[in-house]
């Protein structure tokens, strides 16, 4: 239960070794490298970013043609495989591989190009139904569409914007105009509906200046481009053939791609080999370098400090500083816990890691995380799903995501702490017992007995009960706090900030259950006698007094002081809504309890026959599962919320830095060192 | 005139059911527009925003769980459904804390929510923290069931 505790490491090692002693560090994983500046004229720091730039983008093409590869022939993968982390590799297989990195950059690059084939043949193909699209209406038409004229006449070959007749047509374009005699025109209409009619007009050549200004009249409109020199029908017929060229094409291109689908491992190595790469060079970046040494600072767990020192010395001529980091040094956290409070470090983490001077509140947390979990879900048959299914995931992925890994833990002994509260509320699947037997087997007697009391029955048991276990929870924390204090060396801050406030709130709680006003609501049996309120009285007000002095104790001046301690003093009510706040455990207890009944209910509705018990079934599947989501969600985040105001503001600030060592950040592969 | 109780302590039953669902309905609503937005930008996300999208619909949970207990207690459910005119009327105050706290709980953790959500867009590793704002209005909602499950209780034990 605790923080690891670090070392400050110094690395001064000679240029030509470099490059080996960062890959060595990297693949180590151990060390979180700090950027800084020894503001020295012997040593400067180096400008490498133009060829990190590069290493980026290579893993950028990389990435992108594994996308390809996904789109074309995609990739296995089993429902588990989303919790997998990524694979190891061995490093003698690594240095194997990664000689040919150039070819599989290349490879990638010739996947990218045959995509690109492929959209280009895609956009041809738009353009050419496009174009069908045009000629359709022209279907019928015999002549080719760029025919202008012949010897003595002009042909006008084109479309209207409205419903065209013919005659109409004919009459207004040959009309006579200033007494001659009537134009002579031939007007085929070749198609024509509502929006858009297409005609073919035939005149004398010296007629052209007056019927172009006609047809502009009527709003006549050349189609816009017809390259090509034979009829429409024809050439909607050349353009499927074009248009089946390219989709051989694109079928081509697609089954080269698909036959890429071996070099998918390569490629996601050769992606990985440039993403360390890249992050080598950011941390190239940072190091002060003199001419021909190089300077490396950086952090690294204590119990690793010494076999990591001995390694680095073995290969190469360095020197190495390892020492403890001084008082302001801004030291990163990491946490290490036992099996059980493992997975509470993510909801710390989540939280805020610990600052410098505080402890790792994990083991702690997690008793009562786990407590109050099970409390909120309290359903024996809920429990034991919760916890089948994620020991199911936990056995069967070996190589499980760390993260992935805590979370599931969490859940598995939130599970297991459920079925404990289920069993003592008498409460499996909600009353699916009782209302089995009661509808299929007409046997009402026969229900699951609780151990200890039904909280559907007995509510202000409960609700006593979820207020003593804050009150617990609640003066744990101010015992850590305590203990935080005492282990600083801050007797004051530990007597005004733990102690007078143990005998303030304390005290006050134990003279309330004094009063036989207070013990009746809560239904209790209890009876102290008045020597105990006496005390209690007593302890209460010297605590209230004390905090009213002390409260304020880092202002100088008197009255500011005591004013500040009243404040202080007034957050005994922060107190008492804290404690009212557990009563989420009581209220989140009977809504899994109530939900699930009414699905029984439901589901029983239709009565002993074969139909009401298929009903049944399926409502009892489809209810349960979704009280499963809806109250593994409300129990998480309101044990969560339980922790980090009630209890956390107690005693815990945070602000720690994470540990994030020079590692692998890689996304497929992780080289490990040959066993 | 004499099933007057029971017509008011339905009322309670609906009220609770429908109010709360109704916040709901909103909160989640709204929460889920911004959810979508995030999505289209970023599919990763879609787990973490649905847990957020999903935290202002337990008011209709709770609501309808008092609904239901208010309907066993008045025998709506099966049994006996004699209810006096006081009872009834107590049955329905008993349901107001949660009608009402739901509504206006839920609608504004749906706020809550959309902000959340946007904070998760930015930084998707603050999930935690993100989840943790619109948990704490759902505190008032909480406290809105207690007092409404303990009074509908305690009525069904005053034996009027």
């Amino acid at each position: 239960m605790s923080k690891v505790p670090m070392k400050q490491i110094f690395i001064c090692g000679l240029k030509k070794d470099r490059k080996q002693i960062l890959e060595l560090l990297q693949m180590e994983g151990i060390v979180e490298i700090r950027d800084f500046d020894p503001e020295d004229e012997y040593f400067k720091t180096m400008d490498v970013m133009s060829q990190k730039a590069q290493f980026d983008k290579n893993s950028n093409v990389a990435e992108q043609a594994l996308s390809v590869l996904e789109k074309y022939a995609p990739e296995e993968k089993t429902l588990l495989s989303s919790f997998e982390d990524v694979k190891d590799m061995a490093r003698s297989e690594y240095d194997r591989y990664i000689v040919h990195v150039d070819t599989y950059i290349d490879m990638a690059a010739s996947i990218l190009r045959l995509e690109k084939q492929i959209q280009d043949a895609e956009d041809r193909i738009t353009s050419i139904e496009n174009r069908q699209a045009e000629l359709g209406p022209w279907i019928s038409f015999d002549l080719p569409m760029d025919f202008r004229c012949t010897e003595l006449t002009e042909a006008f070959i084109g479309t209207v914007p409205f419903a065209a007749d013919q005659e109409d047509l004919g009459s207004k374009l040959s009309e006579s105009s200033e007494g001659d005699a009537e134009l002579p025109v031939a007007v085929s209409v070749i198609s024509s509906s509502k929006e858009m009619s297409c005609i073919f007009l035939v005149c004398l050549k010296k007629d052209v200046e007056t019927i172009k200004e006609r047809l502009k009249d009527i709003n006549f409109s050349m189609p816009k481009s017809s390259t090509q020199s034979c009829i429409p029908s024809e050439e909607i017929k050349q353009l499927d053939k074009q248009k089946q060229k390219l989709r051989a094409e694109i079928q081509s291109c697609k089954e080269k791609i698909a036959a890429y689908s071996s070099a998918r491992e390569d490629l996601k190595l050769c992606s990985d080999y440039f993403t360390m790469r890249a992050e080598k060079y950011t941390v190239l970046d940072g190091l002060p370098q003199s001419e021909s040494t190089f300077f490396i600072n950086g952090y690294v767990p204590a119990h690793c400090a010494d076999v990591l020192c001995q390694r680095i010395t073995g290969l190469y001529d360095v020197y190495i500083d390892i020492e403890e980091p001084g008082e302001d040094e801004d030291v990163p956290v990491l946490l290490t816990n036992g099996t059980l409070s493992e997975p509470i470090e993510t909801v710390v983490e989540s939280y805020s890691l610990p600052g410098r001077n505080e402890i790792d509140p994990s083991k702690i947390t997690s008793i009562f995380y786990y407590i109050f979990f099970g409390m909120m879900l309290s359903d024996a048959g809920y429990g034991i799903l919760l916890s089948l299914s994620t020991a199911y995931v936990l056995l069967k992925v070996k190589n499980i995501k760390p993260g992935m890994k805590k979370m599931m833990k969490l859940f598995f002994y939130g599970g297991i702490s459920t079925i404990f509260w289920g069993l003592a509320f008498g409460s499996f699947f909600g009353n699916a017992v009782n209302v089995i037997a009661t509808t299929f087997f007409n046997r009402p007697d026969i229900k699951l007995r609780p151990l200890w009391f039904e909280p559907m029955s007995e509510p202000m048991r409960f609700l006593v009960f979820a207020f003593g276990c804050g009150i617990v929870h609640l003066f744990t924390g101010l015992g850590i706090k305590f203990y935080q204090c005492v282990k600083q060396g801050d007797l004051m801050g530990a007597f005004c900030d733990s102690v007078l406030w143990f005998m303030f709130a304390g005290g006050g709680i134990v003279y309330l259950l004094t009063m036989p006003m207070v013990t009746n609501m809560l239904g209790l049996k209890l009876s102290l006698g008045s020597t105990v309120a006496t005390v209690a009285a007593v302890v209460t007000i010297a605590g209230c007094i004390g905090v009213v002095l002390t409260g304020g104790r880092e202002s100088r001046n008197w009255f500011k002081r005591i004013l500040k301690g009243a404040y202080a003093a007034y957050g005994i009510t922060g107190y008492l809504s804290d404690i009212l706040s557990y009563s989420r455990l009581l209220a989140l207890g009977l809504a899994t309890g109530v939900i699930a009944q009414v699905f029984n209910q439901m589901g029983s509705m239709l009565g002993a026959t074969w139909y009401g018990a298929l009903i049944f079934i399926a409502i009892f599947l489809i209810g349960h599962i979704l009280n499963i989501g809806i109250n593994v969600l409300g129990a998480y985040v309101h044990t969560n919320r339980l922790q980090f105001v009630e209890f956390f503001g107690k005693f815990y600030d945070g602000g720690g830095k994470r540990f994030e060592p020079f590692t692998e950040k890689t996304k497929y592969f992780k080289v490990k060192e040959d066993k | 005139m004499e099933n007057m109780g029971l017509l008011f302590a339905l009322c309670g039953a609906a009220l609770s059911a429908a109010m709360a669902g109704i916040g709901s309905a909103i909160g989640v609503g709204i929460a889920g527009r911004a959810a979508s937005g995030v999505v289209t930008e970023d599919p990763n996300q879609f787990s973490k925003v649905l847990v957020l999208q999903l935290l202002p619909g337990t008011q209709g949970i709770y609501g309808l769980l008092i609904a239901f207990i208010t309907l066993t207690q008045i025998g709506i459910m099966g049994g006996d459904s004699n209810v006096s005119l006081q009872e009834g009327l107590l049955y329905l105050v008993s349901c107001l804390p949660m009608a009402f706290g739901g509504l206006f709980s839920a609608v504004a953790q749906g706020k809550c929510s959309v902000s959340a959500i946007g904070l998760v867009a930015k930084k998707p590793d603050q999930f935690g923290k993100a989840m943790i704002f619109p948990a704490m209005v759902e505190t008032y909602a909480i406290l809105s069931l207690l007092i409404s499950i303990l009074s509908i209780f305690g009525v069904s034990g005053l034996g009027l």
